[in-house]
């Protein structure tokens, strides 16, 4: 059951990373790149356990906070001059 | 006892798993932004906790269980939070949701800032 | 693999920058399956958190968009494409990967393996080679780390404009407004953030986690406070010249501790002399130099971060003032 666990979050991974490739607007890419770091979290913690390693817990700790943190960066100066003049042109 | 702990970390950890997928369905074929973002928003916070709970089932000792448990609570937090900043500053810097053709009227007026 | 190609052939930089963050977290996983646990810890805080941070701040000073009409880039292709082919050749002289037989497993790994829990007495094998027996090596790190510090300073540092309280109090209420629910959840974070920071700092003989991690992950709790309060706020909480010297204190600690044990007769870096038994002495001895390390990389990487910041501050206020200047003309 870990595997198909294992398997099913890589598969969202991948397609993650398609839509951060398409993503037609900024906000996709950021959707994306969010999804990507807790599908990561995840398949970190699902790694160590099948592993039987759990010290690799700490490192989705990391994962999660450092996730949130830079979205927190990329929404804070999104919203600066640069970029809505480009949204306007688009 | 052993035997309903693994039975219950698989339930767990399937209900987890198809949660990610049909969120990741979403992430790929819907048409807008807006929807996207629900589909991912409100499947990811519920799948991560269900796969975190699935492997809380099968933890070894108590330091496992708890750094399990951190992380649950710091996504039950973070997820929405990011979620909710996300669509915010969307619809703040003039991103229109793609609504029905018929309730354009109605609609596109009051969400465009 | 892909996204690099993907990396370079887009024009968006603000893309790229996304994808980059993306890159880092897959090869990051690509440690963990390899077991490389440190080294997946540092690319999770360094290259997808703070690095993906600093360049954000960079793109908003220059804009979003690459020069369309660039120079033909076929000397530097060529370059490159030398430099790979012959690091490609080099390769074929080393062993395969995983051999048994590789020079670096005959000699090298095995006393470290065999030996490192008699001689330093620390579980994680990566801590003690990294502080003890490659003690010089990582003290070359701190400095070049603090030297980089001290290039931001000299290049971007702006001297803060005076501001009355007023104007704070009006900023922190816009911001208050646009990021209510941010802050509220990143204040009841932060405290954790921080204490996390410390278990990697001081957890590093364990398990996963040292001196690097833990200032990263410290300079992005701040970093964090600094975006949702505002960066007059965060100047207030943490003074400019204190963390310039909390900057230095950290090398001076690392290399402190070198001429200690220089001084009592030993090689530069031989933590052994700092207490009766050798092991303890070790113990200590890493556990110094480790704060040493962490304080230096917290406080660089604020620096980098206020004066980056800093500077965009100052950026849009002379832009504003043009503006301002430019409409009473008219």
């Amino acid at each position: 059951m870990l595997i198909a666990a294992i398997l099913a979050v890589f598969i969202v991974m991948v397609i993650a990373i398609v839509r951060g490739f398409m993503g037609p607007t900024l906000y996709d890419r950021i959707l994306a790149v969010n999804m990507f770091g807790t599908k990561t979290v995840l398949l970190i913690s699902l790694l160590g356990f099948m592993m039987g390693r759990p010290e690799f817990l700490d490192i989705a700790i990391v994962y999660a906070l450092i996730n949130f943190i830079s979205v927190v960066g990329v929404l804070r100066y999104s919203d600066s001059s640069v970029f809505k003049h480009h949204n306007k042109q688009k | 006892m052993d035997i309903f702990l693994a039975a219950g970390s698989s339930l767990f950890l399937l209900i987890g798993s198809f949660l990610c997928l049909s969120g990741g369905l979403g992430l790929l074929r819907f048409p807008d932004f807006y929807t996207r973002m629900h589909a991912v928003g409100v499947t990811e916070t519920l799948a991560t906790a269900m796969i975190l709970i699935g492997l809380m089932l099968q933890s070894p000792d108590a330091l496992v269980l708890l750094k399990l448990m951190v992380i649950l609570i710091m996504t039950l937090f973070i997820s929405p939070t990011a979620s909710h900043a996300l669509a915010h500053a969307a619809l703040q810097n003039n991103l229109v949701p793609k609504l029905n053709k018929q309730n354009d009227n109605e609609e596109v007026t009051p969400s465009n800032p | 693999m892909v996204t690099a190609i993907a990396i370079v052939r887009l024009k968006d930089l603000f893309a790229v920058i996304m994808l980059s963050g993306i890159y880092s977290l897959l090869s990051a996983s690509f440690f963990v399956t390899m077991d490389a646990v440190d080294v997946a810890f540092t690319e999770a805080a360094v290259g997808a958190g703070i690095s993906t941070l600093l360049l954000l701040v960079a793109i908003t000073m220059t804009g979003r968009a690459e020069h369309p009409d660039r120079h033909k880039p076929i000397l530097a292709l060529a370059v490159v494409t030398v430099t790979g082919g012959l690091l490609i050749y080099g390769t074929f002289d080393m062993p395969y990967f995983g051999s048994g037989q590789a020079p670096v497993h005959l000699h090298v790994a095995p006393r470290y393996i065999n030996d490192s829990m008699t001689e330093v007495g620390v579980p994680n094998i990566v801590t003690s080679v990294l502080a003890s027996y490659r003690g010089f090596d990582t003290f070359g790190e701190v400095v070049v780390i603090f030297t980089a510090g001290i290039g931001v300073l000299a290049l971007l540092s702006v001297v803060p404009r005076p501001v009355t309280i007023a104007k704070i109090n009006s900023l922190n209420d816009s911001l208050h407004e646009q990021h209510l629910i941010l802050r509220i959840v990143s204040k009841m974070l932060l405290p954790f953030i921080m204490l996390f920071a410390f278990y990697v700092q001081f957890h590093g003989d364990y398990g996963p986690g040292g001196g690097f991690q833990a200032g990263v992950i410290f300079a992005v709790a701040i970093i964090l406070y600094a975006m949702l309060f505002g960066m007059i706020t965060a100047r207030r909480v943490i003074n400019q010249s204190f963390i310039q010297l909390i900057a230095a204190v950290g090398v001076l600690l690392y290399g402190s501790i070198g001429v200690v044990a220089l001084l009592n007769g030993k090689n530069f870096l031989d933590y052994s002399v700092l207490s009766d038994d050798p092991i303890a002495g070790q113990h200590l001895g890493i556990l110094l130099i480790e704060l040493g390390v962490g304080l230096t990389v917290a406080s660089v990487m604020i620096i980098i971060f206020f004066s980056f910041a800093g500077r965009r501050d100052y950026l849009r206020h002379l832009n504003d003032n043009s503006k301002g200047s430019n409409n009473t003309s008219c």
